[in-house]
């Protein structure tokens, strides 16, 4: 790694000489350029998705997990009795924040989409709802369950893992694939550009013998052609990447309807994170067009 | 300078060289003669370590080949001028980018040694046509080129292949007096041809001794040529 440290940057500096000993090559440079640019512009769109599914994970985990519902479902006549008695459990329960009991009116209201604004909710046996919200270190719901259970036989706590658990699990998922996408774009990458080197190589077989014949040594040899495909998969994977962030930018701005995919882009200081990308593309191809040219080499005496 | 310790080379059909022992003394003047297909590019290539042994010892200033790193090898080019049977140019650089690619390869900076080349192009006679692409250059011109390539680093040996294969008498007559002039500097020679009259017009001028080779052997030539 440290040889590798200093090749790179006498690479940068770079020798205008040592390039012209290696013949121009038309269209691997375009090829190169184009694959790279590529990779690059869906390097973008999977580190969108894992950021965002990243974002959709903890949001969900945060919120779900802040506030959770208990139902009580008993005869008309014990409502208000069970209401109460379930009522002091949460607050003498350690973890819980606040406890409220909904109105009729808000109850009437989270019905509303379902049944109509003209729901006689009074003469229906509509279940009383407590919103429980928790403070942060959270309360032991298997003991508030039991609790529950002896001070108001009709209290049923739903602390939301039930939707909570499967839905963080495809977050993570989701995020996992993405990052598993970068890895393969740059794998791929770094495969393309060596096939695209070899090429090159294999073209140039008689120009590297005649380098090696007058005294070349290998790192100036590999050094020529190192340059090009690492200078060439660094401005194609910035095409791609700013190609990307600009169409990132253009989708539609994350809203509340639109759900889980109009969140799919960059925000805050996530902006900066593609622009790792081409000089992570960079450095694959130093690597993938070094190891070709010097096991080339080695073919030579 | 160069030193072979029963030496052979085999390609895999069998050996081509065997048993070859030869010691180039700094100064020396040699010409290497024999069949064509004998080994006398062979031989060269054994000198300048394209080729490695397949037994025996080469020397090369005093260091076994057969350990020396990659990077040895290209520095100890560096002090030897070859001329190529096939020249091997750069075909895409003009001849003057070609004559200077040893001094550009070595890290030399080539701006330096401008009036240098100038110079050596001049004593090749090829000062007009420094601009000019290898393939534009007729046999001769190729054949000066290379000579000029091989000796602008100052080498301590030239080794040439049939540095006269493609060219006419006259043109030979004058390549083998730059080659004499270069060994008066002090430089070691070694020629492989087959052109027995170009080695009688040379040692007039020069004390040069003659190898042959022949069955695989190498063998001093008497002095009747």
């Amino acid at each position: 790694m440290k040889l590798d440290a200093s090749e790179l940057i006498a690479l940068l500096k770079g020798d205008a000489q040592a390039d012209k000993v290696v013949p121009p090559s038309g269209y691997t440079a375009t090829l190169t350029l184009f694959t790279s640019a590529a990779m690059a512009f869906l390097a973008v769109f999977a580190l969108a998705l894992s950021l965002a599914t990243g974002r959709l994970a903890d949001r969900w985990a945060s919120e779900l997990a802040r506030s959770s519902t208990v139902r009580i479902s008993a005869p008309a006549g014990q409502m208000d009795a069970q209401t109460r008695a379930a009522l002091e459990v949460l607050r003498t329960t350690s973890g819980v924040a606040s406890a409220k009991a909904l109105s009729q009116e808000e109850q009437r209201k989270l019905l509303e989409p379902w049944f109509g604004p003209d729901l006689p909710i009074e003469n229906l046996p509509v279940p009383q709802l407590i919103e429980v919200i928790e403070d942060s270190s959270g309360y032991d719901s298997d003991g508030l369950r039991l609790r529950l259970s002896a001070e108001a036989p009709g209290a049923v706590l739903d602390d939301h893992t039930r939707w909570r658990k499967p839905l963080i699990k495809a977050a993570d998922r989701l995020r996992f694939l993405g990052l598993l996408s970068i890895l393969l774009i740059a794998l791929a990458t770094g495969a393309m550009i060596t096939l695209a080197a070899n090429a090159a190589l294999s073209a140039n077989a008689q120009v590297i013998s005649v380098l090696r014949l007058v005294g070349a040594h290998d790192a100036y040899i590999a050094r020529a052609f190192v340059r090009r495909f690492t200078l060439r998969a660094l401005s194609g994977a910035l095409i791609g990447v700013v190609a990307g962030m600009v169409a990132v930018a253009f989708l539609p701005s994350a809203s509340e309807t639109g759900g889980f995919l109009t969140g799919l882009g960059f925000q805050g200081w996530h902006w900066l994170l593609p622009f790792v990308i081409p000089p992570l593309a960079a450095l694959v191809a130093f690597r993938a067009t070094r190891t070709a040219a010097l096991r080339r080499l080695k073919e030579l005496t | 300078m160069i030193e072979l310790q029963n030496v052979a080379y085999n390609y895999g059909g069998g050996e081509l060289l065997s048993d070859i022992s030869l010691k180039l003394a700094p100064g020396s003047f040699h010409f290497l003669t024999g069949p064509s297909g004998a080994g006398k590019s062979t031989f060269l290539k054994l000198c300048y370590m394209e080729l490695m042994a397949t037994s025996g010892r080469v020397q090369v200033f005093g260091r076994d080949v057969a350990t020396m790193g990659r990077d040895e090898i290209a520095r100890n080019r560096q002090r030897i001028g070859v001329v190529h049977q096939d020249c091997r140019f750069l075909d895409h650089l003009p001849i003057a980018a070609n004559v200077a690619l040893p001094l550009r390869v070595s890290g030399r900076d080539t701006s330096a040694e401008e009036a240098n080349l100038k110079d050596l192009l001049s004593w090749v006679g090829l000062e007009d046509r420094a601009d000019a692409l290898p393939a534009e250059l007729s046999g001769g011109e190729k054949q000066r080129a290379a000579l000029a390539r091989a000796v602008i680093m100052s080498p301590d040996v030239v080794l040439a292949d049939e540095p006269t294969g493609n060219v006419d008498w006259e043109m030979s007559k004058r390549l083998m007096s730059l080659l004499v002039e270069l060994n008066k500097m002090g430089k070691t020679i070694m020629i492989a041809t087959h052109d027995l009259n170009l080695i009688r017009t040379a040692k007039s001028q020069v004390n040069a001794r003659v190898l042959r080779i022949s069955n695989r052997q190498l063998q001093l030539a008497g002095a009747d040529l």
